[in-house]
């Protein structure tokens, strides 16, 4: 291995180009596992949710979900997939605890659906990433390791299992290798698991919660000279973020780079990523496909989707992530940069809600890429951990709408919704927050101005409308901000008048 | 010509997590090559025109609803099991040495 420094992502990229590929593990959001009809419910108790299937107990028999057919078929169409009419489940055979049967089927050479794509818009620009492969799976169960240094494999003494997570239908969506990224590879990456995301989430088929383990991600990389052939890959597990997704490719691009740089070559192996680094590892030596010994699944038989079922699934699909955001764009009026920017900031599905409960597109976008980003941003944290929902920004618009309040006052009313003292109109009333509309309070504030300044009040008088702003702040200043500047001008204007 | 070697024979044993003696190698070796042979030889006998066949029931799309049918409590699951400790199943160290 070389001693040598680690070169600049800018340098590396001037140098060698990257052919990355995905392999995304959605979990579905059946009610039941994929062979068997136990509850797939997150968080309960450790093998409350077993039965002999899924403890691959001598003598049961597994039998397919039709649900989780289903919803393959539609990730697949959803990703311009061919279907298969004909294809059967395998066995991949490997020695490990994780699963009671010391297999576990999943598909092989004859995946469920082939070929299709999926389009990434990146900074406005259309990106299309082929997907070789989507196939059905089963998950494996948790094992906790005992004995080592926090919980990691080696130095593990022994291991405790809970075979909940065993069984539950698991999607594996797999790319094509994507050359010809350069610089923008760990951008595009990142943007091709979000676009995944978004698009799995409006099919309704899992929850896709990368945090909770539901979609995950193993991401390939190789560099190569340009002309060169593909360079060796490596592939990175553990990639549990977007943010994650780009940072292992970055990573995984420098250490390669530094490697061949120093002469060195890249061996064909499972890395594993650390979140709190940003780092890669080398993990254990992959077995290769034939250690896997697969075979097709004796116990299940095959597939065969009718052809009239899969259009009846095809046609019935959802509206996906890109079309939407094209239909909103002309709905809310909005120009590419205006767009961009509410996809940059994630705030699309907010803005949406906030329309829904009321608010219009203009006065949701501006709370949301105003106010509320910069909070965001202020406190590190997703626009939608920010602290206010859609709801209650709506809310707080339609009491800007109706003179309640004004554009000062709700910001204040805002902080209270942020700093969690409920909802506007309790705030509003809990802080004192009211727009002064009472005429005969406002006609005493403004007398009291005029008194105060009479020789504005005379310019104001002699035509200098100007003016009027040092009455109005002094109104302003009464009524701690609490009028509207607009109505207090129209007053002032009226009464000098006369 | 063996259908299988002794080399093939202690990858798999490994694959397995299985520990065999050099002796237990020689006999296996043997034996397995015997039955891989036998298998050959039906092989032999099918021609072009025969697909290979995976499954002997000429059925497709066996698929239960998606409806949850009540399996085993914790205490039935963890019955069968050698060691338990925390409501799960407790198995000896996973990695060896070498990996
Ligand atoms: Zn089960």
């Amino acid at each position: 291995m070389s001693t040598n420094v680690l070169p600049t992502y800018d340098d590396v990229v001037s140098r060698y180009e990257p052919v990355i590929g995905l392999e995304t593990h959605v979990e579905l959001g059946t009610v039941t596992k994929m062979f068997c009809g136990c509850p797939t419910d997150f968080g309960a108790e450790p093998n409350t949710q077993v039965c002999p299937v899924c403890l691959g107990l001598p003598g049961s028999l597994p039998v397919a979900n039709r649900a989780a057919i289903e919803a393959t078929i539609r990730i697949g169409l959803a990703l311009n997939c061919s279907i298969a009419t004909w294809c059967r489940f395998a066995r991949k055979n490997y020695f490990y605890p994780d699963m009671p049967k010391n297999y576990q089927i999943s598909q092989y050479d004859e995946p469920l659906c082939v070929d299709g794509y999926l389009d990434v818009e990146v900074d406005g620009e259309l990106v299309r990433i082929g997907i070789e492969r989507v196939h059905l799976e089963e998950d494996t169960g948790k094992t906790l390791h005992v004995g080592g240094a926090t919980g990691r494999i080696h130095g593990a003494t022994e291991s405790l299992v809970d075979y909940n997570r065993a069984g539950i239908p698991l999607v594996e969506i797999v790319t094509k290798p994507v050359p010809g990224l350069g610089a923008r590879a760990p951008e595009i990456a990142k943007a091709y698991v979000a676009e995944l995301r978004d698009v799995i989430r409006t099919l309704g088929v899992s929850d896709v919660r990368m945090e909770q383990g539901s979609m995950r991600c193993d991401v390939n990389t190789s560099l190569n000279l340009p002309g060169a052939e593909w360079g060796t890959r490596t592939e990175t597990k553990n990639v549990n973020s977007l943010r994650s997704v780009e940072r292992s490719v970055r990573t995984e691009m420098l250490r390669q780079a530094m490697v061949l740089d120093g002469g060195g070559t890249i061996t064909q192996e499972t890395r594993h990523f650390h979140e709190d680094t940003g780092d890669t590892t080398s993990g254990r030596s992959k077995e290769t496909a034939t250690d896997y010994r697969y075979f097709p699944e004796p116990d299940l038989v095959p597939l065969a989707p009718e052809p009239v079922w899969v259009e009846q699934l095809k046609a019935a699909l959802p509206e996906l992530p890109r079309q939407h955001r094209a239909r909103l764009k002309t709905e809310w009026n909005l120009s590419d940069l205006d767009m961009q920017s509410i996809l940059n900031a994630g705030a699309v599905e907010l803005i949406e809600r906030t329309v829904a409960a009321g608010a219009s597109p203009e006065a949701a976008r501006k709370w949301w890429l105003g106010e509320l980003s910069r909070r965001a941003n202020a406190d590190g944290v997703e626009l939608e951990a920010v602290g206010a929902t859609p709801e209650q920004v709506a809310k707080l618009q339609v009491l800007v709408a109706s003179g309640k309040l004004t554009d000062k006052l709700a910001r204040q009313v805002l902080e209270g919704v942020l700093a969690g003292e409920g909802d506007p109109e309790q705030i509003m009333a809990a802080r004192g927050l009211e727009v002064v509309s009472d005429t005969g309070a406002l006609t005493a504030a403004i007398d009291e101005a005029i008194a105060a300044n009479p020789e504005v009040a005379e310019k104001i008088r002699g035509g200098n409308q100007a003016a009027a702003g040092v009455l109005i702040g002094a109104v302003m200043k009464t009524t701690k901000g609490q009028a509207d500047a607009k109505t207090v001008r129209e007053l002032v204007l009226a009464r000098l008048a006369s | 010509m063996a259908a299988i070697s002794r080399e093939e024979v202690a990858h798999l044993a490994r694959l397995s997590r299985l520990a065999v003696t050099d002796q237990e190698l020689d006999r296996l070796a043997g034996q397995l090559d015997v039955i891989l042979q036998s298998v050959a030889r039906v092989g032999e006998v099918a021609a072009d025109d025969i697909p290979p066949t995976s499954h002997s029931v000429p059925l497709v799309n066996v698929l239960r609803e998606d409806v949850v049918v009540p399996g085993l409590t914790r205490a039935e699951a963890l019955s069968g099991a050698p060691d338990t400790a925390e409501d799960r199943f407790r198995v000896p160290q996973i990695l060896a040495d070498e990996e």
